[in-house]
């Protein structure tokens, strides 16, 4: 199953309508939570909003997810080892206040687990992508490791 | 959460506004503190004062938070044992410095942000992140 969540905030109909498109050529079920977007989608499940705790179940369950790109979904995915597909808002779009979205994609593009769609004309290989992604348990990436050493450091000597 | 595994080897003691997410993670005897936040002056002056109490209580060595208004409280409390305080800004905050983080530049002893293009002289630093 593949999840696709835009938040519960904001609708982000350009990649609900794109993935909804791209949900008949998967030969695999796609649940979206939608936020509150106008676009109703027909080739997927959708939901206005999901609880917290279903939300989680639903991580669990899936393969990939496919998501805005903002922090809590990342966060929710590696903490499920699951690979994760950001799709980043654009403010041109109406779509956020501002770009940060942008900046958050591309600073998290390619670390372990994450892939990165600027734009919906390569989300179906992306997705592609994605589901053939392995992510290794408990591979924690340099940038956590120096992280951990860092904060046992400053423990021990009040350094960081 | 996702930075237990660096306190492994330290007794450590969690406190948290929500005790459900320290089940979740298998944490056992977390101590609660009220949710507050700049717009609730009533209860964030309450949940200074559980901190307070908390770590007069507990007298760490060392307090680390990861925010928000409630570490922060803890961190200000540890200053007045004279424990080593460390804010670690959420990873969330990738455009700028929380405001908790921002006060924890002159309140604790070291702030780090996980987003190196926040990091400055002196503070915050950078030193990698939770992803």
């Amino acid at each position: 199953m593949i999840l696709v969540t835009v938040g519960m905030q904001l609708g982000f109909d350009r990649l609900i309508k794109s993935m909804d498109e791209i949900a008949l050529s998967l030969d695999m079920p796609v649940i979206a939570q939608t936020g509150i977007g106008e676009f109703k989608p027909v080739n997927m499940e959708a939901h206005d909003r999901i609880a917290p705790d279903k939300f989680e179940a639903l991580v669990k369950q899936s393969q990939l997810i496919v998501s805005h790109a903002g922090i809590g979904t990342v966060l929710t995915a590696q903490r499920f080892q699951k690979p994760i597909l950001l799709v980043p808002r654009r403010a041109d779009l109406g779509e956020h206040r501002n770009d940060h979205q942008l900046a958050t994609a591309s600073n998290l593009h390619g670390r372990p687990g994450i892939l990165v769609a600027m734009d919906e004309a390569v989300l179906h290989e992306r997705i592609i992508e994605g589901l053939a992604m392995e992510i290794a348990p408990s591979v924690r990436s340099e940038s956590s490791q120096r992280l951990h050493q860092s904060i046992a450091q400053f423990i021990d000597t009040g350094r960081l | 959460m996702l930075l237990r595994t660096a306190l492994e080897r330290y007794d450590t003691h969690f406190a948290t506004t929500d005790g459900d997410i320290a089940v979740q993670h298998g944490i056992k005897g977390a101590s609660l503190l009220p949710d507050c936040n700049q717009n609730r002056p009533f209860r964030s002056a309450w949940c200074g004062m559980v901190a307070l109490w908390l770590v007069l209580r507990l007298r760490p060595d060392v307090v680390i938070s990861t925010g928000a208004a409630p570490g922060f409280f803890c961190i200000l409390a540890g200053r007045l044992i004279g424990a080593k305080t460390l804010w670690i800004d959420s990873v969330a905050n990738g455009e700028k410095l929380s405001m908790c983080g921002r006060l924890s530049m002159t309140f604790a002893h070291e702030c780090l942000t996980q987003w190196e293009h926040l990091a400055s002289e002196p503070k915050p630093a950078y030193r990698g992140a939770v992803l």
